[in-house]
């Protein structure tokens, strides 16, 4: 097993080097597969298209880069103070960082891995959300009680819309047209209309909601509550809480039970939930809002994200270090790899 | 200096020209637009007695409580922004007893209901017996007196702070998953050096934590600002830590006169713990987790110092009159009165668990912080002391030993 892994972590290292690696890894793969065995089986390992796994690393201010098929570290870049937020851009070719306590967001260029480029973003940038036309950046200032909307190619804020106190959770609808926030210390999820820049609707959930996703369909909010541990399930239309969802977890001492991350799988099958300190991913189906399973990953698990065909999901854990791979179909942990220090996030990119 | 002042006025700028917009907020939730229901919190204090700090290094604020009650406004004001509810607190600081007695009689007389109190154990008790007071709360911000969360409970009180019982707790715990189960107890010449030290005795007895000595401190305080007095405050330490065998040093000295002053000086090398050394305590500025940095730079950014216990306290108690208003959708006092003694009341203190209030005595059930100076050392309840309820009711007296049953 770690002969493969070696033999697979050299090929990638190899081509990387090369801006079309892409192609050349699946031209020269299939010319191998033709002759020889072994490297059969490893083109047969290796997933759809090739990607890389980008995880920001709170305390010791990078961002690791991986290679999606050997989860060999490609490069560790420096950016700015504390990055936590990540998301990528809509041309997929840059990621942005929110870079809390440099106060701004930096972009950091794919092709060459090197910041490129500086956006303003007011104080405290925690976390972030794109619109699907990849223009419009919105960004939580967690410690200024504000949402601001970031105007990419112009680099500019063009609105700035008050919210709770700690705004940390982002999500822009699939339609665009609405962007919810969660508020830490005020405990609700604000429903912001896109065309006026106003809230419409602040719902109460459990206290300090952490993070916000949208259902494919957008007909459900899901948004994670830290302190109080739970996942509410908010219908987008009338904006009422139709689930909460608790966990039960009698090994683990309660306050460690922080809901935080969550990614539904777009078949709708699955709900992964990150439970901080309690070490676990929990495993929702989406339908009867039930826990099937828990997943040992690594400590204070932060973040998730799936592979591009979503038969992997990797999570960044802040204090064991490490990055889990969790096995979609057999809902198992397969693997952990050492990142930098106090992961925070994590995206998949090209 | 400069940097923060320029980013204030940034911030009023920004705030400014934002203003338009959160009107409209507001509206667009409570159509049709109307004034937002104003929820009045009265504020009850003394003026604070200055003495003499043992240190110059850390001078006490002339306001701890009343800086923390006041972010706290501020923090559930954003929030009042979503609820249509704007929260406001009237400070009322006295220089007596009866002062204090006669601005609470006043404001009762005006229908005010929801009070926050930076007050000792004697002026509380007067106040939860003074005429109207029965269906009013008053939020205890910065006590830890067991006497109040015992015998003289009140049911229009409500314990923010821990008690000096859960503190001992907290400790003794922490000592026992260290082993160091053997410890000197020195105890200062002021009242409430007495009742930490009756708590220490009492956690000891419950967690068999030995008590190889227990001695008063009887040594003049203030040699130790005398030029050489070093000398004498060493050999008379030395003196009272001599003759026993034991693992640490608990100090007694709430009103820190000498406990600073025995580190590094005992005749055995130990540890000091306590009122001192290793502290266990509501909040400290060496706290960073749970997302505490937030609250943290919150308070200095606005305030130019660190958070003290008694900030928390004060931040604690309004924030929990803000969040029963926030959850009961109302501006009432009764009902924000009734919400806070529900069973729904929870709120977050930035230290993990959700804290809520024990039906028996009213105390706020939290995590105790153990700290030195400059680092967090643990946070009480330890791994492994469990409660059939709760964990965090491992701390301080429990429901069958209690001596108040309020209904």
């Amino acid at each position: 097993m770690s002969l493969t892994l070696r033999k697979k972590s050299f090929f990638a290292s190899f081509f990387s080097k090369k801006e079309e690696s892409f192609f050349l890894e699946r031209k020269k793969q299939r010319t191998f597969t033709s002759c020889c065995f072994t490297l059969a089986l490893l083109a047969a390992s290796t997933p759809a298209f090739a990607y890389r796994i980008y995880v920001s690393n709170e305390k010791d201010n990078t961002i690791t880069v991986l290679d999606g098929a050997t989860l060999a570290i490609v490069k560790t870049v420096d950016v700015g103070a504390r990055p936590r937020g990540i998301v990528l851009s809509g041309d997929g070719k840059s990621l942005y960082i929110c870079t809390s306590d440099a106060d701004h967001i930096e972009v950091l260029d794919l092709t060459s891995l090197t910041v490129s480029r500086i956006l303003p973003s007011n104080p405290d940038p925690e976390y972030m959300a794109l619109s699907h036309d990849g223009k419009s950046l919105y960004v939580a200032n967690e410690d200024n009680s504000q949402v601001s909307v970031l105007d990419v190619a112009q680099g500019r804020i063009v609105s700035e819309i008050p919210v709770g106190v700690e705004p940390e959770g982002m999500a822009v609808s699939p339609d665009d047209k609405t962007v919810v926030c969660t508020s830490e210390t005020t405990s609700m999820t604000h429903f912001i209309d896109v065309a006026t820049h106003t809230v419409v609707a602040s719902v109460l959930v459990g206290t300090r909601p952490r993070f916000a996703v949208f259902t494919k369909d957008g007909g459900q909010v899901w948004v994670s509550s830290e302190v109080a541990g739970t996942v509410a399930v908010i219908d987008t239309a009338s904006h009422k809480v139709l689930h909460t969802i608790h966990f039960n977890l009698p090994e683990v001492p309660t306050a460690a039970i922080q809901a935080v991350g969550i990614n539904l799988t777009a078949d709708g099958k699955y709900a992964f939930v990150d439970l901080g300190p309690a070490n676990r991913v929990a495993v929702i189906d989406p339908k009867t809002f039930e826990v099937e399973k828990y997943l040992l990953v690594g400590q204070r698990v932060w973040h998730n994200a799936f592979s591009p065909d979503e038969k992997l999901l990797y999570t960044a854990n802040g204090l064991s270090n490490d990055m889990s791979v969790i096995d979609v179909a057999a809902l198992e942990v397969t693997q952990s790899v050492p990142v930098g220090q106090s992961p925070w996030g994590v995206v998949i990119g090209p | 200096m400069r940097l923060r002042a320029r980013r204030i006025s940034l911030k009023l700028m920004r705030r400014s020209h934002l203003f338009p917009a959160m009107l409209a907020a507001g509206a667009v939730l409570c159509s049709p637009a109307r004034a937002a229901d104003e929820i009045g919190i009265v504020y009850l204090g003394l003026n604070t007695r200055h003495h003499l700090a043992s240190t110059l290094l850390d001078l006490p604020p002339d306001d701890p409580g009343l800086k923390g009650a006041q972010l706290a406004v501020s923090d559930t004001n954003t929030t009042g922004r979503f609820t249509n509810q704007h929260f406001s607190l009237d400070v009322e600081n006295a220089p007596d007893a009866a002062s204090v007695l006669a601005a609470f009689g006043k404001a009762l007389a005006a229908g005010r209901k929801l009070f926050v109190a930076n007050l000792p154990a004697d002026i509380l008790l007067k106040l939860a017996a003074a005429p109207g007071a029965k269906d009013s709360v008053i939020l205890d911000a910065t006590s830890s007196d067991d006497r109040l969360r015992q015998a003289d409970c009140r049911a229009n009180m409500l314990h923010i702070l821990p008690s000096r019982a859960m503190l001992a707790d907290a400790l003794m715990q922490y000592l026992v998953t260290k082993s160091w189960t053997r410890i000197m107890l020195l105890v200062g010449r002021d009242p409430e050096d007495a009742l930490y030290a009756d708590a220490i005795r009492h956690a000891a007895e419950k967690f068999q934590i030995a008590v190889k000595a227990d001695r008063p401190w009887t040594f003049n305080a203030a040699a130790q600002q005398a030029d050489t007095g070093h000398y004498q405050v060493n050999d008379e330490v030395v003196k009272a830590t001599q003759g026993t065998s034991y693992d640490i040093l608990v100090v007694a000295d709430e009103a820190d006169n000498f406990g600073d002053e025995l580190a590094y000086r005992t005749d055995t090398p130990r540890p000091v713990a306590g009122t001192q050394g290793l502290v266990p305590t509501a909040w400290s500025h060496a706290m960073d987790e749970y997302a505490s940095t937030q609250l943290q730079t919150r308070f200095h950014r606005e305030e130019g110092r660190w958070m003290t216990p008694q900030d928390y306290g004060g931040w604690l108690a309004v924030r929990a009159i803000g969040e029963a208003a926030t959850r009961s959708a109302s501006a009432d006092p009764a009902k924000i009165i009734s919400y806070l003694h529900g069973p729904n009341f929870s709120m977050s203190g930035y230290k993990g668990p959700e804290l809520t209030f024990r039906k028996w005595d009213g105390q706020l059930r939290q995590p105790v912080l153990l700290t030195t100076d400059r680092s967090l050392v643990s946070i009480s309840p330890q791994p492994g002391f469990l409660h059939q309820t709760n964990d965090l009711d491992s701390l301080g007296y429990d429901q069958p030993e209690s001596a108040c049953h309020l209904p």
